[in-house]
Order: structure tokens, then C-alpha cells, then sequence
């Protein structure tokens, strides 16, 4: 395994960085304090991705994205999750679930995503069905050519109120061995869909800027082509392209750790106590050590996982490793930088106080914790029960 | 007209520069590189005067080893139409490496040279004055503003005193300075593209030139760290240490 940027590589991750540092970084303090981010700053931010290319990087070239290998995104994920996920949201990577969308869906859903005409919100999170997806309430009722749609959704995440959602509901039940279980089918619902309602969500401690939408349905009626892919296969399907969403989170995890080392470190060095640097004691040099190390860790699962993918053999817990272990990591790093700036780190005015409440957020979405560690072990057992 | 830019690959100007531990040189060894940032605005504004209708061919061109190429695709990817590497493993001086471009330069038949004013690494500030001494060009050093009108150009120029505006007659020897243009982001489409674009491989051998280095490394050392400084408590105080502590004033 050969991990080294390749020199195209490079110069990506340099004109993400030069982006980053001009065009969304300037904003980060002021974003996260108001919690939103302005309308103008957003279509700047937007209008300018999609100059340089960055928009929708994740899709195939054939449809206007950017074609970039899994290993390519890693490091663009990377790169962008140093700063707040509410402006680089504003430049778009489409659910890849869409690539599933047939016939008319093409011109009126995915190439839209493509060129930043429209924006989808991926709606399968409920106030009862958390990590326990199958005790989804929102159903779909067959009537005719139609269905009726009925539930609500609560987390679903996206920097602006988006044009349609990716909606999961059941439609149908299967019997298993196991009993009973719920068929999904995926929809793709337009806003102003009779019976749509969305609402912004509560405020949240993490990512400020980046808000979560509440959608909410009632009697509401859409037509059968509005199915994305086959009915009751919304699982197959999300299965099939949400696999590198925990990868995803990953690496933006280790560009947030990569910031904290260097805030870390420099302070380390600058900072004195009692007649010199405070990283000649091991008591700081040792934190700054760890997570170094906890840092080269978390980005060699996440290139694991990401040539895995790209070779077409990235298994689930690959994916859940590289998660569990760099969500942890930014979360240990982020603590003990603020160890090592004292009080300082806590204060508005350093951006260490808000890596640490974002870093928070990493352990809890795409899956807690508790379920990739469920994943791995699973993985694990699997091999050896009969 | 053709615009010959020429650009070096030179350590990052973000990573700290180590000197080898027998003190014979910068150690380079796994180091990050980069394109030298003031041959970055010689390529910017390569770039504008051929959006500008004024050239409409860009080459870039490096002299070095085998990583050069990868300077040379940054600037495929930043615009350039093609890139031509005269490969040696050698650090050429500034005379030397101004007889290459001449070369380049001739055979190519360009109408303009741009480079930057001079490299982040060794701050020779050489090449562009002996290239256009070379070639018996006008040379316009330390630009910061470039007007081209047929065969006379108008230049700004940045020296200790301010701006000094020129002109020069095409065609010339242009070098860049920091203020010239701000150079652009590399756009993501333009990465993919600049594999396609051609890049010629001269071996600096096959030139038959005297490239002979004329000066002897005796010793590189990293300069004194800096002792801490004081704040002091008012302009009075400020003035009085100046005075008679540092003996500046």
C-alpha cells in the first residue's frame, strides 16, 4: 500500500487549501456564533465552487462532477472538515445515492445536484428510529398509481432548506426467519408537495452553522415514478451507495486533528511557564505525542478503507474501523489541546473551543460509536458462528 | 506571440528549511516542494495577457531532476499549454541554467520571457537579467504592472525608492514581482487535464552547452536564533533603547 499523495493529489488538496484558508475559514468565528450562515456567503461560496470544479467532486464526469477516486475525496473531505461543516456544505456533494435515479429523474433530480440547481436532504433518521432503523414509523400506503405517505424525519442535515428530499419509508412488510421485517422504499419528494412540511430543527451545540431540518408528512401523495430505484429495495439501495459516509466523517475528523496538532504544537513552543516553553515538559509534549500518533493512525484507516473502496472491496467494518477510531481520536485531541492552552482554549476568540464541541458531533452521526463497534464485532463473530 | 515562462521547484515557503548535518547544503531529502511563488506570478500573468488576447501559447519550462515534472504539471493544471523539463540531476547557477532558456527560448521562437524576479531557495536574482543579456533582449526587472502594445511594452517597475514606470521594447525579458497578480486557485478539471498536455524531456547533455558551475559551496549553517525581544512600557523608553541600548538612532 502506497499512501503518498500522487503530484495530482497534491495539488488538489493545495487549491482546497488555498480555498479553505481564503474563501471559508475568514467566516468560520462569525458563522458559528450567529448560527447561520448569510444567503450572500453561501451563493458566494457555491458560485465559486462550482468555478473552480470543487461542486459535486464525488460524481461520475460523464454527469458534470468531478470523477475523483475514493482516495481523491478522502483527502477532500479531509481538507475541508478543518473548517465548519456550514460553509463547506455550500460546496455540494450529492447524495450518491442519486446515481440510482432512472429516465425523467435524471434531468429533473441528479443533474440539477450536479450543476447547483437544486439540493436534496437524505431523509431516513426519525425521532423514534435512530441506529434502530427498522422501527421506522413514516410508511407509504399503495393507492392506485400512488402512494400516501404519512411520518415524520428529524435530524436531516443540510447548510440551506433543500428543494427535495430522499425519503425513506415503509411499504410493506416481509416474512423472515427472524419474523416480520419492514420493506423500504426510497422516494424523491419535491418541497412543495402538498402534505410536505419542513421546519428548521433545534439549535445544536455542534456545527452551528449547519443546520438540521425537520420534515413532516401528511396524507401526502406522490405519484410511483417518484420511486428511486425498485420498490421495497430503499435499504439495498442505500446500502449499495452511503457506504463511505463513515469514511467521510473519518477523514474530516483527521484535517480537524491535523488543525488541533498544529494550534497544539505551535502554542506548545511559544507558550512559557516557569523560565521555559511549555512543551520542554512531558506533561504538554506528551499529549502533543499522542496525538500525532492517534493522527497518523486514523488517516491510515481512512486510506485502508478509501483504496479498499476504490479497488471495490472496502468491506463494513472497514469503514466502521476507520470511524470509531478517528471520531475518538479528534475528541481525545481536541481535549487535550485545550489541556494544553488552559483557560485560553476555552475562549471564543481560538477556534479550539469550537473544533471541540464539532469534534463531539463526529462520534454520534453516520452511526454512534456503539454501532461500529457493533458492525466490527459482528464481522468478527460472524466468521465463526454456524 | 509565445511567452516562454520559466518556473523552479523550490522547498515549501510553509516547511521550515533544515541544513545537512555535514553542513554541505538545505536537506531536501523527503522535503515538501513547491513552484517558487514569484515564478507563480509570471505564470499568472502569462496567463492573463493570453486571456487577454495578447499571446496564444503559454510554455513553462524547468531545468532539473526527475520531480521537476511535477512543478511543470502544476503549471499545466494552472494554464499552461504545454511544458518542456531539460532533465539534469545537477544544481545549476543561475548562469547556467540562463544559457538553457536561451536555448529554449530560440528554439521555441517565443516573443516574451517571464520568470520570477528570483527563488525563495537561494535569492540569486540572476537569471532573468542574464537571459536577457544572452539573448541581447530588453530586460523589465521586478514588474509589477506589464502593459504590452505591439512592440514596446510599458512596465512598472518596484525599486527601493517606489515605482519606476519604463518601456521596453519587445521582444524583452520580463521578471515578476509580488505585487504583479495574485495567482489563481488550480481549478479541479484543470488537474485531470494537465496529464493529457504535453511535456517535452531534453537531457541538458544533449545541448551541448558549458553549464560548468564557477562557484564552491563551503559551508551552509542555519542563521543565530533570535534572542527574545522586550516590550517596552512607552515611546519614550522606546526611544532611549534605541538610542543607547541597540545604538540605531
Amino acid at each position: 500500500m502506497n499512501y503518498n499523495l500522487t503530484a495530482e493529489q497534491d495539488m488538489i488538496v493545495r487549491s482546497l487549501r488555498a480555498f479553505r484558508e481564503q474563501e471559508l475559514e475568514p467566516y468560520e468565528a462569525e458563522v458559528d456564533r450567529s448560527g447561520e450562515v448569510p444567503d450572500e456567503l453561501g451563493r458566494q461560496i457555491k458560485r465559486k465552487a462550482l468555478e473552480m470544479g470543487f461542486y459535486a467532486p464525488n460524481l461520475p464526469e460523464e454527469i458534470g462532477g468531478g470523477g475523483l477516486d475514493y482516495k481523491t475525496l478522502a483527502l477532500f473531505e479531509r481538507e475541508l472538515g478543518k473548517t465548519s461543516y456550514g460553509l463547506h456544505g455550500y460546496i455540494h456533494r450529492p447524495s450518491e445515492i442519486l446515481l440510482a435515479c432512472s429516465g425523467d429523474q435524471i434531468e429533473q433530480y441528479l443533474r440539477p445536484c450536479v450543476s447547483g440547481e437544486k439540493k436534496e436532504v437524505f431523509a431516513l433518521t426519525e425521532p423514534g428510529a435512530g441506529s434502530d432503523i427498522l422501527a421506522m414509523a413514516t410508511n407509504a400506503k399503495r393507492d392506485g398509481d400512488d402512494f400516501i405517505i404519512n411520518g415524520s424525519k428529524h435530524f436531516i442535515s443540510s447548510p440551506v432548506i433543500p428543494d427535495f428530499a430522499i425519503l425513506f419509508a415503509w411499504t410493506g412488510v416481509q416474512q423472515t426467519k427472524r419474523g416480520e421485517r419492514k420493506l423500504v422504499t426510497a422516494f424523491l419528494i419535491d418541497r412543495d408537495t402538498p402534505g410536505f412540511t419542513i421546519e428548521r430543527g433545534p439549535r445544536c451545540a455542534a456545527q452551528r452553522a449547519y443546520h438540521t431540518w425537520q420534515l413532516s408528512f401528511h396524507q401526502c401523495r406522490v405519484h410511483q415514478d417518484q420511486i428511486l430505484g425498485d420498490e421495497g429495495q430503499g435499504f439495498e439501495l442505500a446500502d449499495k451507495w452511503l457506504k463511505m459516509g463513515r469514511v467521510w466523517v473519518a477523514a474530516a475528523a483527521c484535517g480537524k486533528m491535523e488543525r488541533l496538532l498544529e494550534l497544539a504544537t505551535r502554542y506548545a513552543t511559544e507558550r512559557k511557564q516557569f523560565g521555559q516553553a511549555i512543551g520542554k515538559f512531558q506533561g504538554t509534549s506528551f499529549k502533543l505525542a499522542d496525538i500525532a500518533t492517534d493522527l497518523q493512525a486514523a488517516d491510515l484507516l481512512v486510506m485502508h478503507a478509501a483504496d479498499k473502496a476504490d479497488q471495490g472491496i472496502m468491506e463494513p467494518d472497514d469503514a466502521a474501523k476507520a470511524k470509531l477510531f478517528a471520531s475518538e481520536a479528534v475528541g481525545r485531541a481536541a481535549d487535550s489541546t485545550i489541556q494544553i492552552y488552559g483557560g485560553m482554549g476555552l475562549m471564543e476568540e481560538l477556534p479550539i473551543e469550537r473544533l471541540w464541541r464539532d469534534a463531539r458531533l463526529d462520534r454520534i452521526w453516520d452511526g454512534t460509536s456503539e454501532i461500529q463497534r457493533h458492525i466490527i464485532s459482528r464481522s468478527l463473530l460472524r466468521q465463526y458462528e454456524s | 506571440m509565445k511567452i516562454l515562462v520559466c518556473v523552479k521547484r523550490v522547498l515549501d515557503p510553509q516547511v521550515k528549511a533544515r541544513v545537512k548535518a555535514d553542513g554541505s547544503g538545505v536537506d531536501l531529502a523527503n522535503a515538501k516542494m513547491t513552484m517558487n511563488p514569484f515564478c507563480e506570478n509570471a505564470l499568472e500573468e502569462a496567463l492573463r495577457l493570453r486571456e487577454a488576447g495578447a499571446a496564444e501559447e503559454i510554455i513553462v519550462a524547468s531545468v532539473g531532476g526527475g520531480k521537476t515534472e511535477e512543478t511543470l504539471r502544476h503549471g499545466l493544471a494552472m494554464g499552461a499549454d504545454r511544458a518542456i523539463q531539460v532533465v539534469t540531476e545537477e544544481a545549476l547557477e543561475p548562469l547556467a541554467i540562463a544559457k538553457v532558456l536561451k536555448n529554449v527560448a530560440e528554439q521555441e521562437e517565443v516573443g516574451l520571457v517571464l520568470a520570477g524576479k528570483q527563488a525563495i531557495d537561494d535569492d540569486s536574482n540572476q537569471t532573468a537579467q542574464m537571459l536577457s543579456a544572452l539573448l541581447g533582449w530588453s530586460q523589465a526587472t521586478f514588474c509589477s504592472d506589464i502593459k504590452i502594445e505591439g512592440d514596446k511594452a510599458t512596465i512598472i517597475r518596484e525599486v527601493d525608492a517606489g515605482l519606476e514606470t519604463i518601456e521596453v521594447k519587445m521582444p524583452s525579458v520580463m521578471s515578476a514581482d509580488l505585487r504583479l497578480n495574485e495567482p489563481r486557485y488550480v481549478k479541479l478539471p484543470d488537474v485531470m487535464k494537465a496529464k493529457r498536455k504535453p511535456m517535452d524531456k531534453i537531457e541538458l547533455g544533449s545541448l551541448g552547452l558549458d553549464t560548468t558551475n564557477r562557484m564552491t559551496t563551503l559551508q551552509v549553517e542555519e542563521p543565530e536564533g533570535r534572542a527574545a525581544g522586550v516590550i517596552v512600557n512607552s515611546v519614550g523608553e522606546l526611544v532611549e533603547k534605541l538610542r543607547n541600548e541597540a545604538k540605531v538612532i
